[in-house]
């Protein structure tokens, strides 16, 4: 009795990321037959994958929006340029990079782990100060943050190159490179979540008074998920590099930052599958819309080109999701395999209050 | 003595529009909690709604276009934040930052995201020597106008019943109901008042870049952002003072920083957000109703 308790208890517990993960996998695989085009389309998907995650860890369980987030993605796309680089190149490029960073020259998969990383330490050092702050004023410092870095990345010109562009990355990132990390961000954000760490955040998300008065130091967990969060957004930005060939600065700012939001928030905030679902109907629609964008000969008809158009949709599907189905299209739930009854012991999967807000 | 004048001059006049902007916002702020990204979409459209009626007599491209960014400012109300008026102040800030997206992008299909010259009245250009030093007619215009809408606002709200409504709904909402306040009526008013503050600056801002562009309201709209943040969000009072402030610290750094250090300017403004929230969240001033209660 007690065995099949703990198996019970186990395959509820793996099930939704095993779920998740097949899902990603299948979609990856039947992917690759397409044409390259699909693919490429496919890998942008994965990168935004791994910074939805990466954010997901933070601002789902903590119910924190963050503006932030890309900006951990900035940090660790420009690590690993510095560290992947040719030492060549950078002389070229960035004849003032100081002597330990013009001489490395590692592989992608060594820079990716150190842009992790270094994204990680500059989340804490941010984190340490804006986790004590909640609601819009934390949402607003985060959007500080994200302003503070983009000024920095695009100016310093020593470093960064300023207004212009990074090139002479690998090109390493493809649909097969990019799920590794796809897949193992899903499973720690799916542990964290489980741990915990992750219930006593979730439990400050829903009420922060009860939650502090329950003994959660709400200020330590939620450093704590911030670091891990950003760990996969510096890698995401590390992969971004390596997709594109060529960072900018830019390419860190506003528009990642709605993009992502979007998936996020269409996907539904408090769930890990509401953050994967978010990702694939977001760029589906995307694509469609690009498609139109582009003008469409349908024989008799045709669609003259409109850009701008794909955004406009986006928003406006946005917009939509947020009058009429304000906790996403998932509405904070996990996936589920076989129907809720069929798990008669514990609470339902994801386990969020239907008052959260 | 003269530099000294000539910068007190300038931190006015960047001042005032910086405050322009943050009374939009922290408007909204004060009664909704609102932060209104898609403010900075007003400012473009009333320059583009003044482009297309560039050939009308002057009294009617500025009637007319104020008109549009009034209307514009209560659809949007209408159709995006009213069904939201209770939801989290954080799903509002997420809404507003896709309805800036989504009128940003419809400029893109509408006009092309290249950016359009375009020159209401040309005559603004001139330099004027007044002594040793020397104004813009554009800056003496800009100051005027920055006053004269400063000047009517406090008339409004101090005057009318419609201004007092607004003020009582901003210091505390519920209480307000309660009073008999209308919420509908108020929160439009206050959206109708934001657009018009919206208008004066797309007038004064496309004359200083001389140029259209969908993004063209980012930068002000970012700006008007921090000011409204250091002035203390929801004091229409802090709004103000926030925005001279953020002028005069900008004329500041441009003339302190050295040449390497100038782009730097803007992460120097939000580095300041960022100790302002965690230091002094209230801002320079402080508003009692929006403490937050358990």
């Amino acid at each position: 009795m007690r065995v099949s308790a703990a198996i019970h208890s186990a395959t509820q517990w793996l099930l939704p990321l095993l779920a998740l993960g097949l899902i990603l996998t299948a979609i990856v695989a039947a992917v690759g037959m397409l044409p390259a085009g699909m693919q490429r389309v496919a890998t942008d998907a994965l990168i935004k994958l791994l910074v939805v995650v990466g954010s997901y860890i933070f601002i789902g369980n903590s119910g924190v929006l963050s503006f932030g987030h890309v900006s951990f993605m900035g940090i660790g796309a420009y690590v690993a340029a510095w560290l992947v680089i040719s030492p060549e190149t950078k002389q070229l490029m960035l004849p003032n990079l100081p002597a330990l960073l013009m001489d490395a020259h590692y592989s992608p998969t060594v820079a990716a782990l150190a842009a992790g990383a270094a994204a990680s330490v500059f989340a804490l050092l941010v984190g340490l100060p804006l986790a004590r702050l909640s609601g819009i004023s934390a949402s607003i410092g985060s959007f500080a943050v994200l302003a503070v870095v983009n000024a920095v990345l695009s100016n310093w010109t020593s470093m960064t190159g300023g207004q212009g562009s990074l090139y002479g990355l690998p090109s390493y990132a493809n649909i097969w490179t990019t799920l590794p990390w796809a897949l193992a961000a899903l499973a720690l954000a799916w542990t964290y979540q489980q741990s915990r760490f992750g219930l006593r955040l979730r439990g400050a998300r829903d009420d922060e008074v009860a939650a502090a008065a329950s003994g959660v130091d709400i200020w330590r967990e939620r450093v704590i998920a911030l670091v891990v969060s950003a760990f996969f957004c510096g890698v995401a930005g590390a992969l971004y590099g390596y997709f594109l060939g060529v960072i900018v600065a830019r390419s860190f700012y506003l528009q990642m930052t709605f993009i992502t939001i979007t998936m996020l928030v269409v996907g539904g905030l408090s769930s890990l599958s509401g953050a994967v679902a978010g990702v694939i109907v977001i760029t589906a629609f995307g694509e469609v819309l690009r498609n139109l964008e582009r003008g469409l000969d349908l024989g008799p008809f045709t669609l003259g080109a409109h850009p701008g158009l794909q955004e406009l949709g986006l928003a406006a599907l946005m917009l939509i999701i947020l009058i009429f189905r304000p906790r996403g299209l998932t509405g904070g739930r996990e996936i589920a395999l076989l129907p809720r009854s069929w798990w008669k012991a514990g609470p339902k999967a994801g386990g969020v209050s239907e008052n959260c807000r | 003595m003269t530099l000294t004048l000539q910068y007190v001059i300038d931190a006015l006049n960047v001042g005032g529009l910086y405050a322009l902007m943050a009374l939009g916002i922290g408007l909204i702020f004060g009664i909704m909690r609102l932060i209104n990204f898609a403010h900075g979409e007003m400012v473009m459209v009333g320059g583009y709604a003044m482009l297309l009626l560039i050939d009308l007599p002057g009294p009617a491209v500025v009637g007319v276009s104020i008109l549009a960014v009034v209307a514009l400012a209560l659809a949007i109300e209408r159709l995006a934040f009213r069904p939201l008026r209770d939801a989290a102040p954080s799903t509002l800030l997420v809404a507003s930052f896709a309805l800036s997206y989504f009128l940003q992008n419809l400029s893109v299909l509408l006009f092309g995201a290249r950016p359009k010259p375009f020159v209401f009245a040309s005559a603004l250009a001139t330099d004027l020597q007044v002594g040793p030093v020397r104004i813009a007619l554009l800056q003496l215009v800009s100051m005027g106008l920055t006053l004269a809408a400063l000047a009517g606002l406090t008339v409004l709200l101090k005057r009318t019943s419609i201004g007092v409504q607004l003020r009582a709904a901003s210091q505390d909402f519920r209480a307000a109901r309660l009073c008999g306040v209308r919420a509908n009526s108020v929160i439009a008013f206050a959206f109708a008042i934001s657009g018009a503050l919206a208008w004066i600056v797309s007038l004064i801002y496309s004359a200083q870049i001389g140029q259209l562009s969908p993004a063209m309201g980012v930068r002000p709209v970012v700006i008007g952002f921090v000011a409204t943040i250091l002035g203390g969000l929801g004091s229409l009072v802090g709004a103000v003072v926030g925005g001279f402030f953020v002028g005069a610290l900008a004329v500041a750094l441009e003339a302190g920083l050295s040449l390497e250090l100038r782009p730097f300017k803007e992460a120097v403004l939000f580095a300041l957000v960022f100790l302002v929230l965690l230091l002094r969240p209230q801002g320079l001033v402080a508003v009692r109703a929006l403490r937050e209660r358990v």
